[in-house]
Formats: C-alpha cells, sequence, structure tokens
C-alpha cells in the first residue's frame, strides 16, 4: 500500500508538469496565427505587458500577443477547464457517463438567447448578445429546476427536465430563426453555436477567471461529498452528506460557470463530455484529484484544439465545436480501446 | 446506543406504508426485522436511520430526537447498509472503505492516522484487507457486500441498521455476515427475509404487517406456528434445535 505521503508528492509533481504543459500550449497558440510571432517576441511581449520589462519590440507585434492572441487562449484554456469541471461534476451527481455541462438545457437556452438577440434585435452589440444568451442560460436551467423540484428528484428526473428544456428551447431557437430570419443571420447563429474564440478580450477573460475560480473553488469544497454520491443518493446522506443542499449548490455552479462560457464563447461540445473521463481514466475517480485533473486536461485540449482551429485551413478559422470533436473522438476512441472491459 | 422509535408514520401521497409503529432497542442488541414483502420493513428502516423524515412520530438516539441532529452527527452515530448497492466505479475496496471517513473528516483535512487505523481495521474485521487494492468492479457478490459492510464499520457507529444484507449471497456468507453483525458490539437493526437466520442471530424479532408491528419478542415468543401461518400463509413446524437451542422451522410443501 502506498503512503499517502508520497503519493502527494508525486501529485505535486505530475500537477507542476502539466502547468508547465499549459504554459507551452499557450505560447504556441499565441506565436501561432495570420502572421507568426516567434517565441522569444511573445516572452517579451508577455512580460512587457505585465509591466515587468521594458523591452524594445515590434509595437505591432507586441499588441497583437499581448491584446488579442493572450487574452484569446487564456480564455480558450479557462473554458476548456470550466466545461471539462462541470462535465465531471454532472457526471458524479447524475452518475451518468453521459451527462455533460449541456444536459441541464444550458446550451439550448443561450441559444435561444442569442438568438432573440442577432435576429429579433433585441438590445443591440457583442454585449447584449453575450446578456442574451446568458439570461436564455438561466431560464432553461430554472425550468430544469422547476421541473425537478429544485434537483431533488433523483438522477434520472433532472436528466429527463433537462432533455424537455432542451428540446423546447432548440424549438424555440428554430422557429425564430425559420421565421424571422434570413440567410446571413441564420448562418451567423450556426457559427456562433459552434463556438469561437474570436473577439473576445481581457475584459471576458478577467470575467471568466473569476467565475471559473470561484467554480473550481466550491468544486474542491465539496469533493469529499461527491465521493460519497459514488452509491447513490442514499448511500450519499447515510455518509452524512446533506444530499439535497449540496446537489442544488453544485446545479447551480456548474449552470452559473456553462452559462457565463457559452454566452461569451458558444456551446462548445464535446470538451465536458470526455475530458472528465480521460481524466479518470489517468488519475482516478476520487474527486479532490479529478476535478483539478479535469481541469488541466480541459483547459491544454481546448487551447490545442484553438491552435488547430486556426492552422488546419489557411486564412480561415474552423468553428471550435467542430475541432474538439474532430481531435477529441479519436483521442477518446484510443481511451474506449484501452479501458474496454477484459472479456 | 439505544434505539428508540415512538408512534412512527410515513407515507406517500394518500398511501400509509408504516403507520404508528413504536419499538425500542436496548444498547448492543441485535434486532431482527421480519415481514412479508410490502411490510414496510425498507421504509421502516429509514426511518429508524433518519434518511427519512417520519410525517409523525419521532425516532430517539439516546434519547436524543434524531430530527434535531445535523447530518454529519448522524452519520457518526447510526450506519446504514442498503442491500446491493450498485455502482460502476473503477474505485478500489480501500477507496470505498475510506467513504466511510465522510462524516469525519472535513472538506479540506488530511488523512490521519485514525482514519487510516479505522478503515484497516474495517477491513480486516470483514477479512479484505487482503483486497484493499483490487477495483470493486471485479468483486463478488459476496465480496461486495462485505466491503459495504467496512464502509459502514469505517464511520465507527454505535448503530448499524442493514436491510437485508444478506440477499443474494450464498448460505456460507449469509451466516458470514450475520455472524459478523452479531458479534460487533452496536446496537444493530437488521431485516431479514430467510426466518431460520433470524432465529438464529436475533436477540429480539419485530414481525411487521401492512405497516404496523404485529408481534415483538424474542424469538421464541413470536415465531410461533400461528403467526407463520398467519403473517406468512405458509404451514410449518417449529422446534427447537438441538444445535443452537434457538426456534428451527420446517415448512410444510402443503
Amino acid at each position: 500500500m502506498t503512503p499517502d505521503g508520497t503519493r502527494g508528492a508525486g501529485l505535486v509533481l505530475l500537477l507542476a508538469g502539466s502547468i508547465s504543459l499549459l504554459g507551452i500550449a499557450v505560447a504556441v497558440a499565441t506565436s501561432i496565427g495570420d502572421f507568426h510571432i516567434g517565441l522569444r517576441t511573445v516572452f517579451w511581449s508577455v512580460t512587457n505587458g505585465l509591466g515587468l520589462t521594458e523591452i524594445d519590440i515590434p509595437k505591432i507585434e507586441e499588441s497583437v500577443v499581448w491584446n488579442l492572441r493572450l487574452s484569446r487562449s487564456l480564455v480558450a484554456a479557462l473554458a476548456g477547464a470550466g466545461l471539462a469541471i462541470c462535465g465531471a461534476i454532472l457526471q458524479a451527481l447524475l452518475r451518468n457517463p453521459l451527462a455533460e455541462p449541456f444536459v441541464l438545457g444550458v446550451s439550448a437556452g443561450a441559444s435561444t438567447g442569442a438568438v432573440c438577440v442577432i435576429v429579433l434585435g433585441l438590445g443591440a452589440g457583442a454585449l447584449s448578445l453575450s446578456l442574451g444568451a446568458f439570461a436564455g442560460a438561466f431560464a432553461a436551467f430554472g425550468m430544469v429546476a422547476l421541473l425537478s423540484n429544485g434537483a431533488t428528484s433523483g438522477p434520472n428526473h433532472t436528466i429527463l427536465a433537462g432533455v424537455a428544456a432542451s428540446q423546447l428551447f432548440n424549438a424555440l431557437t428554430s422557429y425564430i430563426v425559420t421565421t424571422a430570419g434570413n440567410a446571413q443571420q441564420a448562418r451567423d447563429v450556426m457559427f456562433w453555436l459552434l463556438g469561437s474564440f474570436g473577439g473576445v478580450r481581457w475584459p471576458d477573460f478577467h470575467l471568466l477567471l473569476i467565475v471559473v475560480g470561484l467554480g473550481l473553488a466550491v468544486c474542491l469544497l465539496l469533493a469529499r461529498s461527491l465521493d460519497a454520491f459514488t452509491f447513490g443518493d442514499e448511500d450519499a446522506a447515510a455518509l452524512g452528506v446533506p444530499v439535497g443542499r449540496i446537489r442544488l449548490v453544485l446545479f447551480g455552479v456548474t449552470a452559473l460557470v456553462t452559462a457565463t462560457i457559452v454566452s461569451m464563447v458558444g456551446a462548445i461540445g464535446f470538451v465536458g463530455l470526455v475530458v472528465p473521463h480521460a481524466a479518470r481514466f489517468l488519475i482516478g475517480p476520487m474527486h479532490m484529484r479529478l476535478i483539478p485533473a479535469s481541469a488541466i486536461v480541459g483547459a491544454v485540449f481546448m487551447v490545442v484544439a484553438d491552435i488547430m482551429s486556426r492552422v488546419i485551413v489557411a486564412q480561415q478559422t474552423i468553428p471550435i465545436g467542430v475541432v474538439t470533436a474532430l481531435v477529441g473522438v479519436p483521442f477518446f476512441a484510443i481511451i474506449l480501446y484501452r479501458a474496454r472491459p477484459q472479456a | 446506543m439505544s434505539i428508540v422509535a415512538q408512534n412512527l408514520v410515513w407515507g406517500v401521497k394518500r398511501k400509509t406504508i408504516v403507520s404508528d409503529v413504536s419499538l425500542s432497542v436496548a444498547p448492543g442488541e441485535t434486532l431482527g426485522l421480519i415481514g412479508p414483502n410490502g411490510s414496510g420493513k425498507s421504509s421502516l428502516l429509514r426511518l429508524l436511520a433518519g434518511l427519512r423524515r417520519p410525517q409523525s412520530g419521532r425516532v430517539a438516539f439516546n434519547g436524543q430526537d434524531i430530527a434535531k441532529l445535523p447530518r454529519r452527527a448522524l452519520a457518526r452515530q447510526c450506519a446504514f447498509v442498503q442491500q446491493s448497492a450498485a455502482s460502476d466505479t473503477n474505485m478500489s475496496v480501500r477507496d470505498v472503505v475510506k467513504l466511510g471517513r465522510t462524516p469525519h473528516r472535513s472538506a479540506l483535512s488530511a488523512w490521519s492516522s485514525a482514519d487510516e487505523a479505522a478503515v484497516r481495521d474495517a477491513l480486516t474485521r470483514v477479512d479484505m484487507l487482503g483486497h484493499a487494492g483490487q477495483p470493486w468492479m471485479t468483486l463478488s457478490g459476496g465480496e461486495r457486500q462485505r466491503v459495504h459492510i467496512a464502509k459502514a464499520l469505517a464511520q465507527e457507529p454505535t448503530r448499524m441498521i442493514l436491510d437485508e444484507p444478506t440477499n443474494h449471497l450464498d448460505i456460507h456468507h449469509q451466516i458470514e455476515i450475520l455472524r459478523l453483525v452479531r458479534a460487533l458490539e452496536m446496537t444493530n437493526i437488521v431485516a431479514l427475509h430467510d426466518l431460520n437466520l433470524a432465529a438464529m442471530f436475533c436477540d429480539r424479532i419485530v414481525v411487521l404487517q401492512g405497516g404496523s408491528v404485529h408481534a415483538s419478542g424474542t424469538p421464541e415468543e413470536v415465531l410461533t406456528e400461528d403467526l407463520l401461518q398467519e403473517i406468512f400463509r405458509v404451514r410449518a413446524r417449529v422446534a427447537t434445535s438441538p444445535y443452537h437451542g434457538r426456534p428451527q422451522i420446517d415448512f410444510l410443501p402443503e
């Protein structure tokens, strides 16, 4: 039996290693783009931006790195981390391996909200698009909470409520697009739904940092309670976990994190479903380790997907949701294959 | 360590499932709960363990109303073992038993030597220490049930409530589990289907029918031929076993 002490040291090493990996991915993501910027320039731009140095480098390059690319790839990292954490939490709470951040109807609600802004022209500008998406996401989550008695009616009931809300809001979206929209608007909506990191800036990063950081902290505080759900709600209650309260808090947190991400960069699929499984495969099912591991794997995965979305086709950005699936599925297939039950 | 229930009533919608049940279990005693399917055994056990709130009546541990205890405090006093709780987790046996420490640990506290000792002791008592590193999915039904009991023991409770813990187990494991439970210096309430096992391992027996207590007393007092006919609708002959001195039931085919 390994003493927990030495295992802890190994974990710290693993954590340091994976954070460096994330750093490298972000650096590469920042260096690649419509025109290439050397890693050295990237490094100095960042230190200049942080006010640590005042090295003389071309102003345009510095501005592109600091104002456009760095914020973009950091938002990508946070979005990946946030979605992966939400997926891990929902898979545990709903005891369903197919659970993912959008199972509570959040993405469907967000798209309805966004469509209301894009097509019906409620409000104006990018901010109101995000606000519309956020409002829609919470409307859908509210409906799910209502249909499942504040999420106390058991996992399957909650999932069914999520399916009902998703169907309703997807139908509303389609209705609005087909009756009121023109071809260009429909295309805008479609593109937005598949996700894009184009146009994110530092304020987006700051908001996301607060929301995802808060979500991560709450989830880590409740990690042990989540473990207690392994054998179901009743077993968790018998182990002293206030099941109803924990469930409501965690559903609320995942809805908030997911809605914030979706309203900012669109409904990026696949990450929240697959990354927790990959993390579980790498590090085991205990949530005190699984949650940070999911966050880091999700962050690296999303940054890499963002790089791919910009280099697969020259001079064109593929929607990020397309890339996450294209890159993720083969990778997931390998895990599924290796983890298959030994017959 | 006593458990006292007074006038418990519980139901869903308009159907009453537990109606006016009172019982008391003395410290260190093992109480058997028997009754036909649908007699309300499982529901009553959940009320006694504080997992459901009675519509009226109350349950007290050492005279204290459990409705007033926080969940964590309750879980340190009373463990509940479901009948074959399932999961498709790939946790190890040791990690499953560690879950039993949940009510003793705060959100971020480190794994203590007391936690470690409790887990080792629990694994030893169910004879699963050698399987500590084995994945849950690879265990047999009997091993899983023993791990569930080890998880309950790791809570270091003074009371244990078990809902048909011997379901789906072969006779060896049925006897092994009940012998283990009985040997614990705890107050136990255990629902059982096998009446001969109930007679063999319980100090007292409560017979439940239609949600109410039909009879209660020692196995000799309760397990009579008339009661078996009336409650379980079987013809049987009851004798005192020459081997263990408890009632021994022979069921008749006609």
